[in-house]
């Protein structure tokens, strides 16, 4: 039989249900299971803003993730690290599962790194939207956009790491290979040590 | 008494620090040959915005397809973009710093490349972009296309090739042609064109410029 102080506490078990059902419904809701999300946030950060050498995600074009996951699937992005890890982290990802997981890290609001050296940022900043055409390189500008947003399956550089962007750079410039239709070999080929940390230090601060 | 292993061990000390700075230097020999200014360095970075075979490619801007495309007009183009007559900040910075023979050869160069069209471009007035590039549209003063770019759209003289062009490049010139060509008060070629862009409804324009982007 029920009484005054059973009915309390029922309440009070009530109400703490009611208040968890309406806080777990305002947490964002994702397509694709809290697994895959999971094998992600492991190496790039809980809110997908990087860790380490695993490059922020939050905020990335979706299409650019999608067509990183490609071509970790077929092997023609071969970086170090790439090789090490992502060949392995994606190989069981299907397309579909590959989108969804691009359209959720793209919705993430994007935090700037700002650890290039700031001293190098103006120089980085002249190179990124003139390119330097007597030495034959090219304005990032041009396909990157005025923020370094990006557009498509161009990334956002905007905020990246300074040792993630500088080692791609140099990686490129090594002989290692992108996806099959990039142009960055041929951009990253021409850039002396300088520029390149000029140019990664400026991306590191654009929001 | 000096053994095998000692004289193998000195050999591959020697060897192996020059191994390492060739390759090191292949690098640098590379950064050194595409700064020197060559036309195959100079041709290599425009190829890498508008695509290794000319045939255009899809930036944050899109850039237009070279391949074929008539030689005085290039160099006209370069031309108006070192004098500030057609304005576009990547192109200026790109063209004021090469020479009247690089222009040439530039443009020369880019004459000889026949890639498939870029492609892409909506299929839904194909029909309408043909007739209006074949008959114009006599009622709106809007002169056949074919008339100077050529029946297979392949231009002549400073009439550029149309065939195969990048659709939103067409797209973004014949809609915004006033703000970036005929600038300055000296006189350019491209007011020819200003009228007819003007005259062209937005999706008359789309049209067209899906028609010519599949013209081979």
């Amino acid at each position: 039989m029920l009484n005054a102080r059973k009915l309390g506490i029922m309440k009070r078990i009530g109400l703490k249900i009611a208040i968890l059902a309406i806080v777990a419904t305002a947490i964002p809701a994702w397509a694709g299971d809290d697994a895959g999300i999971r094998n992600c946030t492991w190496c790039h950060g809980t809110s997908g803003q990087g860790y380490m050498v695993a490059p922020r995600l939050a905020g990335q074009r979706p299409q650019y993730i999608e067509s990183q996951i490609r071509s970790f699937r077929e092997h023609t992005r071969d970086n170090p690290f790439s090789k090490q890890y992502m060949w392995g982290a994606v190989a069981a990802l299907d397309p579909d599962a590959a989108r969804d997981l691009a359209i959720y890290f793209a919705k993430i609001a994007p935090k700037a790194a700002n650890d290039g050296d700031r001293d190098l940022a103006a120089r980085g900043r002249t190179i990124y939207l003139e390119g330097i055409p007597e030495a034959n390189i090219v304005s990032c500008y041009a396909c990157h956009g005025p923020d370094a947003e990006g557009v498509r399956d161009i990334p956002r550089l905007g905020g990246l790491a300074y040792f993630y962007l500088k080692g791609r750079l140099e990686q490129w410039g090594q002989g290692y290979h992108s996806g099959i239709e990039s142009p960055m070999p041929l951009v990253a080929s021409k850039l002396g040590p300088d520029e390149i940390e000029a140019l990664a230090s400026y991306l590191s601060f654009v929001k | 008494m000096v053994g095998i292993r000692s004289i193998v061990r000195l050999v591959l000390l020697t060897a192996l620090p020059a191994v390492v700075f060739a390759a090191a230097g292949h690098a640098e020999d590379r950064i050194v040959a595409a700064r020197q200014g060559g036309l195959e360095a100079k041709l290599e970075y425009c190829k890498t915005c508008h695509g290794l075979s000319g045939q255009g490619y899809l930036g944050y801007f899109p850039m237009p397809r070279l391949a074929g495309q008539q030689p005085e007009y290039i160099e006209a183009q370069l031309r108006a973009f070192i004098e500030r007559r057609r304005t576009n900040p990547i192109m200026f910075n790109v063209a004021h710093v090469l020479s009247p023979s690089m222009l040439t050869a530039l443009a020369t160069h880019f004459r000889g490349l026949n890639p498939r069209p870029f492609g892409g471009a909506p299929r839904g007035s194909l029909a309408e972009g043909k007739r209006i590039f074949e008959e114009g549209l006599p009622e709106a003063n809007v002169p056949a296309c074919s008339a100077c770019h050529g029946t297979e759209g392949k231009g002549q003289n400073e009439i550029p090739r149309l065939a195969g062009q990048v659709y939103a490049y067409t797209v973004g010139q014949l809609t915004g042609w006033k703000k970036e060509r005929g600038q300055g008060s000296a006189v350019d070629t491209s007011a020819i064109m200003a009228p007819t862009a003007h005259n062209l409804t937005r999706s008359q324009v789309e049209a067209v410029a899906a028609y010519v982007s599949n013209l081979p």
